[in-house]
């Protein structure tokens, strides 16, 4: 590729032609804007950022961003961008996908990208709902919830999309909210910087089919005594006072009034991302509302070698101990024998 | 034809061609014995066809019927095509061999058994009542009962080795036994024992010495009367080494990318039988191959469509079961008009079928099992050589025209092998891969006017950033659209451009006349049996001339021509009609066919005879109209 000249770029050179068709008031836009906010900041060219996409109304963004952009079937986009990110490891590659694209249909995709570790920034637009089809339930959806789909309550156990990261062993996994826009830039940045698969839940509200799912905690007022802004080294400290934290009862966490009963700030949590063994973010991601307050944030952040990288070294491996491929010596390659004309 | 000259005690009589089955339990080393010998006899110069036949099951109870494996090899001194309807010679390892591939085996054939194993619980396992080498019932053959467990044994009993891996070598003492019998060298294989086991001198050197005692058996015995040469055939000069289909197309991709300088990814989810392109090209990491197992069949195209967005020659790799699994994925290849070859080492089916064996029934799958009308080019090589020469014309196809390729091999030309001539890189064609990157000129879908191929702009390219996807794209922006008179276009023009492949395909090669009395038409793997069948029947004076389509769509535009010159036409393939149900649709003709679909290819008397029925006068066709 030919060297481009550093560009300041703006948010403005990120956004497309293209009409934005979401439902006024959708959370999309706001996930579209600071995902626009933060690409200058990354100081990549346009030309070597690529939104992946599948199907939904998240799925629509590239068609926004002023970069490459492939929206492609339902539920496929991990390994369209699996397939581009392995053979073109300079590309900066991100996945936009919601609950019933990554969960449902992707569901082994998504384990599968997150296992290798391949360095894509994913973003799930958790609406705990099916928007695009017009309001069924999706694999996010609260247990006993009644939709178009289920009018006498959904019978399906949710997923976790957390604990599904953790699991599928993602380097990083983060958390955040559609109205929280500063905290939401911050780590959709933190995300797209990290190496290997970083995984984002934003909770974003869907005006439609399922409007308010995160008001009891995400609405400004109430956030800060409902939501556990992680920030690692750091006590889990809450509350529009900062007077409430979160302490460990033997295996389960408890939620504590910093001053009462004797507990000081230093018989808190403490949050480590960097943790090697993830039983602390896995503890953090089953923590619901309104028995505790709903951490986001970064929840865990590792290093590992990512695949295209480790497909890299093999490659340069197998060029360095046998010598670039020589193609004659392979097609004559085991017993061979002339024929005389 | 046979001209016996004395050779010890035994007469070397020289015959023009052989057809031999080894048959035993899977355990028994069969694939590993017929290749050494399809290797070495095509070292010395025979012309080679094979078959390999083994079960799914990776090892099936030891003796029984299931379990066995086999492996038949025709070699000749002069031209072949197939790999022989019926052994003249049957090597039986245990009765449930024998028992398996006995109906095979004509009135009056021979029959090497190994006695040792003709013990009452392997009789009994083989489903035998009496033991059959006692009580008659082979009476019509000739049973030769060779004690090869016996004899490895003993010249094993020094080896160092134990009991059961001395057993394990007996497919060896039955190669040297073989090699005597029809005069072949026995350097080749003692060569491969050297490289294979290097590391390991007991198992070696054991190899080595029981081939030779099979070889010294044969010499020393009495039991053959007569042992056999096949002179050298007259094949075309040059290089040649022997070669299956799946690592001719696996060559071939990996050339195709050196012919394009773009890397090769594959993408690819283990299957039966196509694993073996996944295990060859994941050994050529030094060419910058990337391979990629993926999760599933899905995630393996899914890939392979990220692989060609950025510029790479993008390939998957399945059979039947995992082709359905990518027919959405290929649609969306379709739809974003991206270079994929997309091979199908087609098996027996519906469903899982039969994994390892060989079935021509996926033709109308790649033609029509997509959603829309979603247009795709298709090829179907008609031998294992022939494997290569179609994998870079796939990758020619996909880059010129912007288009999923389907290539359509089968378990058969996979796992069948026969000599291939080495080509010189420099005869071979290139491929023009360009990307786009004039900034002002430039739209996603843009088309170049002679080939309608749309521009391949991948990412990283300054000043093209543009987005693709599957929902319908307007004509020339790439924008999404979703008017009624933009999507009849587009409909169109993916169909017109699929089409104009034609414009580049060579004109079709008739064998025999290009006027007479019946066109044989084949595609794929059936090739052998009908060229043998049509030589045939042309030395009968019949005037009956084959044509083999490797462009399966889009057909040869002088194709109808072609078929216009014959009175008939008919079309074996291992399926109930498929090509047919589209030459007949294409060029309107009443074409009948011959269509046995027994998870197995054609045998040469079977197109014979269904030649014979059409061409006979006063004979009524009894074929499939």
């Amino acid at each position: 590729m030919p060297e481009t000249a550093p560009v300041v770029l703006t948010r403005k050179d990120f956004v497309s032609d293209q009409e934005v068709r979401w439902c006024p008031g959708c959370g999309d836009y706001a996930i579209l804007a600071q995902i626009q906010k933060v690409m200058p900041d990354l100081g990549i060219p346009r030309e070597n950022i690529v939104f992946v996409s599948g199907i939904g109304c998240s799925s629509r963004l590239p068609y926004y961003m002023e970069t490459y952009g492939f929206h492609s079937i339902h539920g496929r986009a991990p390994t369209i961008a699996s397939g581009l990110k392995a053979s073109r490891p300079e590309l900066h590659v991100w996945v936009i996908t919601g609950d019933g694209d990554a969960l449902s249909i992707g569901g082994n995709h998504l384990l599968h990208v997150m296992r290798r570790n391949i360095d894509i920034t994913i973003v799930l637009f958790n609406n705990q709902i099916y928007g695009l089809t017009k309001g069924q339930y999706s694999p996010t959806t609260e247990f006993g919830k009644r939709t178009k789909s289920s009018p006498f309550g959904v019978i399906d156990t949710p997923l976790q999309p957390l604990s599904v990261a953790l699991g599928a062993e993602a380097s990083l996994v983060a958390r955040s909210i559609d109205r929280d826009v500063h905290h939401l830039a911050a780590t959709l940045e933190r995300a797209a910087r990290h190496k290997g698969t970083s995984f984002v839940e934003v909770y974003q509200n869907c005006v439609i089919f399922n409007d308010g799912a995160f008001d009891a905690f995400a609405e400004k007022d109430v956030r800060p005594d409902n939501t556990l802004q992680l920030e690692h080294g750091k006590p889990m400290v809450f509350g529009k006072e900062r007077n409430k934290g979160i302490r460990l009862a033997g295996l389960r966490p408890e939620v504590v009034d910093i001053g009462k009963n004797g507990v000081g700030e230093t018989d808190l949590l403490v949050h480590d991302e960097q943790a090697a063994d993830p039983t602390l973010a896995n503890l953090l991601a089953r923590m619901h509302f309104p028995e505790y307050p709903v951490p986001v944030g970064v929840f865990r952040a590792v290093e590992r070698p990512p695949y295209e990288d480790l497909m890299q070294e093999q490659i340069d491996h197998a060029i360095a101990t046998q010598g670039p491929g020589n193609l004659e010596a392979l097609f004559h390659e085991g017993d061979t024998w002339i024929v005389e004309g | 034809m046979e001209s016996g000259r004395p050779d010890r005690d035994s007469e070397l009589r020289e015959v023009d061609q052989v057809t031999i089955r080894f048959a035993g339990d899977s355990g028994d080393g069969m694939q590993l014995a017929g290749s050494q010998f399809t290797s070495t006899s095509a070292i010395i110069g025979n012309d080679v066809a094979t078959f390999p036949d083994f079960p799914a099951e990776i090892r099936a109870p030891a003796g029984s019927l299931p379990g066995v494996s086999s492996f038949q090899i025709h070699f000749a001194s002069h031209d072949i095509f197939t790999p022989g309807d019926q052994p003249d010679v049957l090597v039986a390892m245990n009765p449930a061999a024998l028992k398996t591939n006995l109906r095979d085996l004509p009135a009056g054939g021979k029959i090497i058994v190994n006695v040792d194993e003709f013990n009452e619980a392997n009789l009994k396992k083989a489903g035998y009542t009496a033991n059959p080498l006692e009580d008659g019932s082979l009476r019509g053959y000739q049973v030769f009962k060779a004690p090869i467990t016996r004899m490895n044994a003993r010249a094993l009993e020094s080896s160092g080795l134990g009991a059961q891996q001395i057993g394990r070598s007996k497919n060896f003492f039955a190669l040297g036994l073989m090699y005597w019998l029809y005069d072949r060298p026995l350097d080749p294989t003692l060569r491969w024992i050297d490289e294979k086991f290097a590391k390991n001198e007991v198992v070696r050197e054991a190899n080595k010495a029981t081939l030779r005692a099979g070889y010294h058996y044969g010499e020393t015995t009495e039991i053959f009367a007569v042992h056999y040469h096949v002179p050298p055939a007259h094949l075309a000069p040059g290089h040649y080494r022997n070669i299956t289909g799946n690592e001719a197309a696996a060559l071939g991709f990996l050339t195709a990318s050196r012919l394009a300088g773009r890397p090769l990814f594959y993408g690819s989810y283990p299957i039966t039988p196509a694993s073996d392109i996944l295990h060859e090209l994941a050994r050529f990491k030094n060419f910058g191959v990337r391979t990629f197992q993926a999760e599933d069949e899905i995630a393996a195209i899914g890939a392979a469509i990220g692989a060609a967005y950025g510029g790479a020659l993008a390939l998957t790799g399945t059979s039947g079961p995992g082709f359905a699994l990518k027919s959405e994925a290929i649609g969306l290849a379709v739809m974003t008009e991206l270079p994929l070859v997309i091979i199908n080492v087609q098996r027996a089916g519906p469903s899982t079928g039969m994994p390892s064996k060989a079935e021509q029934a996926d033709l109308l799958q790649a033609m029509f099992g997509r959603n829309g009308e979603s247009p795709v080019a298709i090829l179907a090589p008609a031998t294992p050589a022939d494997c290569f020469t179609l994998a870079i014309e796939a990758f020619r196809i996909a880059v010129k025209y912007m288009t999923p390729v389907v290539y359509l091999s089968d378990a058969y030309l996979a796992n069948g092998s026969e000599p291939w001539r080495i080509p010189s890189l420099d005869d071979l064609p290139r491929i023009d891969a360009h990307f786009a990157s004039d900034q002002e000129a430039f739209q996603p879908y843009s088309r170049d006017p002679e080939t309608l191929a749309r521009p391949w702009a991948i990412p990283g390219t300054p000043g093209l950033e543009h987005r693709i996807g599957g929902l319908e794209k307007a004509d020339i922006t790439g924008n999404v659209s979703y008017d009624q008179d933009n999507h009849h276009r587009m409909v169109t023009l993916r169909a017109e451009k699929v089409a104009r492949i034609a414009q580049e395909i060579p004109d079709t090669e008739v064998f025999g006349d290009r006027e007479g009395d019946l066109l044989v038409l084949g595609w794929g793997s059936a090739y052998g049996p009908i060229r043998s069948a049509v030589i045939r029947a042309q030395r009968n004076g019949q005037a009956v001339s084959h044509a083999h389509v490797r462009h399966v769509n889009p057909l040869p535009p002088d194709l109808g021509d072609v078929i216009a010159g014959f009175r008939q036409v008919l079309i074996p393939e291992v399926n109930l009609g498929q090509l047919r149900l589209l030459i007949r649709a294409r060029y309107l003709v009443d074409a009948q066919g011959l269509n046995i679909v027994a998870g197995r290819p054609f045998h040469v008397r079977e197109i014979e005879s269904a030649i014979q029925q059409l061409v006979a006068p006063g004979r009524k066709a009894r074929v499939h109209a």
